[in-house]
């Protein structure tokens, strides 16, 4: 790893997209990376840290304990954010506790969500996708593929898993995309965060009442949480699971559209799913952005990182280290993409993952096949990008094909 | 090729029952990783390496001539 240049002024967070490019990282981070895979980085808030771009540095932070995960102490990256420091994590969000605490609720929830049994779900999220094909064919040429395809393929399932009723969704959906906005006023998260801990509340009430057959029941039933806890706690998986898996669909359909090739190699052949993927993953890395702050000083590639200090690791710009990724700018299904820090990386990795992976391998395939015709309904440009937000993606994806 | 595992680091992502199925199971009520096979066959190597280089808890060792490697 290069040092950083002795003299070399702190950068701030490249944030803004290059137009035309909806799928590559912020410019200016591809840059860093060449030349300061680790750079001081000045914070919004005046705190001098670092910034970490390179798949080795990224890689490193996270998978090393003495960087905390706890969100009092870390500096936000990004402008706009809250004044002062942070408060600690709410009950409940694992991504912002260390060991052992983090360990204890990470050892309640492992066993559910195994390669194994995520697998079993296949045809199940294979039935909800054909509903879901079912209902867009209905709906005709023209509509919008987030609303009708994208968000409820991953709402149904995380809701069918935690034993969440579907139909309350309306109670907590917009609560949970007011979360993942990095825009989103002090006020309206707060409100938002109440909403769906209020409803979570009512949930976990009638569980421990009546226990069910799903993770919150088992969780309700078995193990030694509060109701704190399991309120909390359920309000987080609910909220993981919806917009991150919702924007892989809809960003990795819109990749798709837009390397034709790709997207007929996928069609024809449905083995490589599991591959493709993860090249997905690699490629559009919407959860692009996370922070650590070192607990004591700590070296990383040659450079001393001190005690207090955050570091900003770009998940989006590590899975585009040529490093790593020889061409790392082309989207290339048949690549071997395993490795890449889209899940993360450390203790603290998707807990979710094997199921984002069968639901994206599910859902991405069917909709090619189903609509072997389908295209934007929309000049490319004009796809609103979810610029600003905690996951990136699209806010919509109008679609049309050939109605036969 | 020896490999070994901790479980006590574990953090049950699974990334090594997805790589190398057959060498790694988890288990189905912790998700802590099982180990199959700790003398895998040769054409096994490479997935045995990769899943070492990505289990996220470095809770996978592959020792390779009596010579122990993390990744
Ligand atoms: C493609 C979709 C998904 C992406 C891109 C994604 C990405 C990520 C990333 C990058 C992290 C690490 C955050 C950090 O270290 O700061 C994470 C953590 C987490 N994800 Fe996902 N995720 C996805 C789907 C899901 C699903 C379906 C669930 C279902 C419950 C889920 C649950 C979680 C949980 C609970 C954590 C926290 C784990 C911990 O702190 O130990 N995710 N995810
Ligand atoms: S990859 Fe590592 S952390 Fe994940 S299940 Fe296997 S051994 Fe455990």
């Amino acid at each position: 790893m290069q040092h950083e240049p002795t003299h070399a002024a702190p950068v701030t967070l490249p944030t803004g997209r290059a137009a035309g490019c909806p799928f590559d990282p912020p410019a200016g981070l591809a840059q860093l990376r060449e030349e300061r895979p680790l750079a001081r980085m000045t914070y919004p808030d005046g705190h001098v840290g670092w910034l970490a771009t390179g798949h080795a540095a990224v890689r490193f932070v996270l998978g090393d304990p003495r960087f905390s995960s706890r969100y009092e102490l870390m500096h936000y990256p990004f402008p706009g954010g809250p004044e002062g420091p942070l408060p600690p994590a709410p009950v409940g969000d694992m991504t912002g506790m260390d060991a052992p605490e983090h360990t204890r609720l990470r050892r309640l929830l492992m066993g559910r969500f195994t390669v194994r049994r995520m697998r079993q779900l296949t045809d199940w999220v294979r039935e909800i996708t054909a509903e879901h094909l079912d209902a867009l064919e209905r709906r005709g040429p023209g509509t919008d593929l987030v609303e009708a395809y994208a968000r409820p393929i991953p709402a149904l399932v995380i809701c069918e898993l935690l034993g969440v009723p579907y139909a309350d969704r309306g109670r907590f959906q917009d609560h949970a995309h007011t979360l993942m906005s990095m825009e989103a006023a002090p006020e309206d998260r707060h409100a938002a965060m109440n909403g769906l801990l209020e409803y979570m509340a009512e949930l976990v009430a009638a569980k421990r009442a009546a226990p069910c057959d799903d993770l919150l029941g088992d969780l309700a039933r078995e193990s030694d949480l509060t109701d704190e806890e399991l309120v909390g706690l359920g309000g987080f998986l609910l909220a993981a699971g919806l917009d991150t898996t919702a924007n892989m669909i809809a960003h990795g359909t819109f990749a798709l559209l837009s390397n034709p090739a790709q997207a007929e190699a996928l069609r024809d052949d449905p083995e490589l799913a599991p591959q493709a993927v993860e090249e997905l993953m690699r490629y559009l890395t919407v959860a692009h952005t996370s922070v650590r702050t070192a607990l004591e000083d700590v070296e990383v590639g040659g450079q001393v990182v001190r005690a207090g200090e955050s570091v900003t690791v770009s998940l989006e710009a590590a899975n585009r280290d040529p490093e790593r990724f020889p061409d790392p700018d082309v989207l290339d299904l048949h690549r071997r993409a395993t490795g890449h820090l889209g899940f993360g990386h450390g203790i603290h990795q998707c807990l979710g993952q094997q199921l984002a992976r069968v639901e994206l391998a599910v859902a991405l395939p069917a909709l090619l096949t189903r609509f072997p015709a389908l295209r934007l309904d929309t000049p490319a440009d004009e796809v609103p990008l979810r610029t600003g937000m905690n996951i990136y993606g699209v806010h919509r994806l109008p679609v049309t094909w050939d109605e036969d | 090729m020896d490999v070994r595992v901790d479980r006590d680091r574990c953090l049950g992502a699974g990334m090594c029952a997805l790589t190398a199925p057959g060498v790694f199971d988890q288990d189905q009520d912790q998700g802590l990783v099982v180990l199959l096979d700790p003398h895998p066959p040769e054409d096994r190597h490479a997935a045995v390496r990769l899943a070492a280089g990505v289990c996220p808890a470095s809770a996978v060792t592959v020792a390779e001539h009596g010579r122990p490697t993390t990744a």
